[in-house]
């Protein structure tokens, strides 16, 4: 009688594949709530519907665009194609700099208009995000 | 000139050493004596020293400022302090690359040494295997990143080092760290050796034990001074970012602690042999991929140092042929030993440890996935993404709950068939821990019954190991690695709910009053150092309950290259840290300030000391008892 061990077998084979499934199913369910896409100026100026959702932004800080007050930073992200305002409350990089590349984190109020909620650090001068270099196009 | 000559030749000679080695070990494999070939543990030896000789030459040639040598142009100056130059030998990719070869290289040393007691077969199958993967490694030295290729004309002064890798803990994480990825090839040599050999049992688990937690000690203290690095020097006031690279480091900790558990119950039961191999394949497969995606360039951080493709292209294939060669090895020579199970209960440390694994692969899963996704995405369809501490806190934090359960009830368990005992004192326990959660969560504003359940819980295990440690009936090191983690969810739990934050731009002389308190801007002082100029921002700081702190926070302007840091001023204390840094905007007469207050942060570090030192009370218990 091999009954014993062979229920045993398969009941640790279908409780595995069970638990498998639901945290596929949990995992991808949540990556879809949670995931954060990146725009640039001129895909935002595109835009049919605006996105509710938590975006990025990325580009290069326009010359002479910085204005800083005791409250918030404001400035322009340009891909030197279209440009957006930015409005943004809090802690900046050390890295933020009129000319040099930036990616801010947060929701778009309109085509010209985004509220950050976060300036993304970077890490040294000469890095720039990826997603920057395709914005403005590698110039 | 002449140090970078040495350490390339040394390098080539230990590539020999290292193919000669192969041959005599293959050689020695089918010879009938029952002792190791005494040229056997000479080479090791040999191929260790010559890259330890060319390790030393190129610290050599970075303390000397040797420009002549391109890694040290590139990563070194001459007014760097002699601590950095000496950390910076391994703060690039060249570099880095050297360390990951000596580590290599002394563990399979330590390895042959060390395992006298062993099968002479087995010894040698990991030694061939090793030797795989130390060939591969010297091969993408030398091919791909040489650390000793030469500049003409010699430049006068170098390019410096990042300004942000010098730093005490960032000059230690690399070694440290890499102690523990390189110890899990150790693992996976070794699987593979004793599945072929047909020797996973335990006796070998026995041994393979001490060697999982070397790594994972070393792994978990070299995450840790990352994680503190990131605190004080990134300016966020966090310690954990869910960033791709600090995932990577994650992953193969998680495998590795699911094998410190199964590797129990293959000594005591000698069950679950397969899944052992499989972990200890995973183990050494997810390091190389963490570098692998580090080093190509596919994950942009402080860590990529270069982004050349031809050497993303030869990790990648270096890591499919490891994969392949395991995978093959594993279908074709493993045999499940046959054992009945007959004695198999449900409540039994057994199931409990599976259900362990369990929760492991499920957190390994959530990680892998929030880290390949977006690159995964980015290739198929070219939309950018990422994938934040949202995703993760959602999938992770509410798993929490049944896990913490299950380690109170898990560790209490005994082997084959158990009871639990002392019912009633547990469900006092818990009844007293869910009470103290609830009264502590309803004075903040969160989520009252996730939070209270979590807090809970984890005050649970809290008292249910404190218990333990005091009655002694378990082992130590268990009781204190399951202590540190009951500590460390709770310190993460009260520093999350607990922590304040206010951030503004100020000019110096003013005064900002917020919620709690009020930051007086005093003044800024400049001052000047061998490779930076600072300027220190004093910084008065009352709160409500009429403490006064003075906080400093600098910023840095370093010469080379040119790159403006700023240093956090911490003031911790048992209970709590209360966290300054400042920022400039250029061409501003602002500062942009951020001020925090975190409760229990030192108490996050001190709990994975704890955790860390669980391992090695098992480690030194390991090699006690022979």
């Amino acid at each position: 009688m091999y009954g014993k061990k062979v229920k045993l077998r398969f009941l640790f084979l279908v409780l595995i594949l069970l638990t498998v499934i639901l945290s596929v199913f949990l995992i991808l369910q949540s990556l879809k709530e949670n995931v954060v896409y990146f725009q640039s100026p001129s895909e935002i100026k595109s835009l049919v519907e605006l996105d509710k959702n938590k975006i990025r932004v990325g580009g290069m800080v326009k010359m002479q665009s910085v204005s800083v007050n005791s409250k918030e930073i404001n400035f322009i992200i340009t891909d030197f194609k279209n440009e957006i305002n930015v409005r943004y409350s809090g802690a900046v990089p050390n890295l933020f700099e009129e000319g040099k590349g930036v990616v801010a984190e947060g929701f778009l109020k309109d085509r010209n208009y985004f509220m950050a909620t976060k300036i993304l650090a970077k890490h040294d001068e000469n890095y720039m995000p990826p997603e920057v270099k395709k914005a403005i196009g590698e110039k | 000139m002449l140090a970078s000559q040495i350490g390339y030749y040394s390098l080539i000679l230990g590539l020999i050493f290292s193919f000669t080695l192969s041959f005599f070990a293959t050689k020695d494999l089918t010879s009938p004596s029952k002792k190791i070939d005494q040229n056997i543990i000479v080479l090791s030896f040999l191929q260790f020293f010559f890259v330890v000789v060319s390790f030393l030459c190129l610290i050599f040639s970075f303390v000397n400022s040797d420009f002549s040598n391109e890694t040290v142009f590139n990563n070194s100056h001459t007014t760097k302090p002699l601590f950095y130059k000496i950390s910076g030998t391994w703060g690039n990719h060249e570099g880095s690359l050297l360390l990951w070869l000596l580590v290599l290289t002394l563990f399979i040393f330590l390895f042959i040494i060390k395992s006298i007691n062993q099968p002479k077969k087995y010894r040698i199958s990991t030694l061939l295997f090793q030797q795989i993967i130390i060939i591969g490694f010297f091969l993408f030295v030398l091919v791909t990143s040489n650390p000793f290729i030469y500049v003409f004309p010699v430049p006068n002064e170098g390019l410096g080092l990042n300004p942000i890798l010098q730093d005490p803990a960032l000059a230690i994480h690399p070694p440290i760290l890499y102690l523990g990825y390189v110890g899990s090839s150790i693992i996976f040599s070794a699987a593979l050796a004793a599945v072929i050999q047909n020797y996973i049992n335990s006796e070998w688990a026995k041994h393979i034990k001490k060697w999982v937690l070397i790594s994972w000690i070393f792994l978990s203290i070299g995450i840790m001074l990352g994680s503190i690095w990131a605190y004080y020097e990134l300016g966020w006031g966090g310690f954990w970012f869910w960033d791709p690279v600090e995932n990577v480091s994650l992953m193969p900790w998680l495998t590795l602690t699911a094998l410190l558990h199964c590797i129990l119950v293959l000594e005591r039961r000698l069950l679950l042999t397969s899944w052992v191999v499989i972990l200890s394949i995973a183990s050494f497969t997810l390091s190389m991929c963490g570098t692998f995606l580090v080093r190509s360039g596919i994950l942009n951080s402080v860590h990529t140092f270069a982004n050349d493709p031809a050497r993303g292209i030869f990790i990648l294939i270096f890591l499919f042929i490891l994969i392949f060669l395991s995978l093959g090895i594993f279908f074709i020579f493993h045999k499940e030993q046959y054992k009945d199970n007959k004695n198999f209960f449900w409540l039994s440390k057994e199931t409990s440890i599976l259900l362990n694994n369990w929760f492991m692969m499920y957190f390994l899963s959530v990680v892998l996935i929030g880290t390949v996704y977006p690159i995964f995405l980015d290739v198929i369809s070219s939309d950018k993404i990422s994938v934040g501490p949202p995703f993760y806190h959602k999938l992770i934090i509410p798993f929490l709950v049944p896990f913490l359960i299950f380690m109170v009830f898990g560790s209490r368990l005994k082997w084959i068939k158990s009871e639990i005992s002392n019912k009633n004192l547990l469900i006092i326990f818990f009844t007293i821990s869910i009470t103290i959660s609830f009264l502590v969560t309803k004075n903040f504003q969160v989520d009252l019954f996730l939070y209270t359940i979590l807090i809970g819980t984890s005050l649970f295990l809290f008292f249910t190991t404190t218990v333990e440690f005091f009655n002694r009936k378990k082992i130590l090191s268990q009781t204190v690695a399951h202590f540190g983690f009951s500590l460390f969810i709770l310190s993460i739990l009260l520093n999350s709910i607990t922590s304040s934050e206010v951030s503004t731009n100020m000019k110096v002389g003013e005064r900002y009053n917020y919620e709690g308190g009020e930051i007086f801007f005093k003044k800024i002082e400049e001052k000047k150092e061998k490779n930076f100029n600072s300027i220190v921002g004093h910084f008065k700081i009352t709160d409500n309950r009429g403490d006064i702190f003075n906080l400093k926070p600098e910023l840095r302007v370093y010469n080379q290259p040119i790159i403006i840091t700023s240093e956090a001023d911490i003031k911790t204390t048992l209970l709590k840290d209360n966290f300054l840094v400042m920022n400039t905007v250029k061409g501003n007469e602002y500062f942009n300030i951020r001020y925090q207050v975190k409760p229990f942060m030192l108490w996050i570090w001190i709990s994975v000391l704890l955790i860390s030192l669980g391992g090695m009370i098992s480690f030194l218990r390991a090699k006690n008892e022979k």
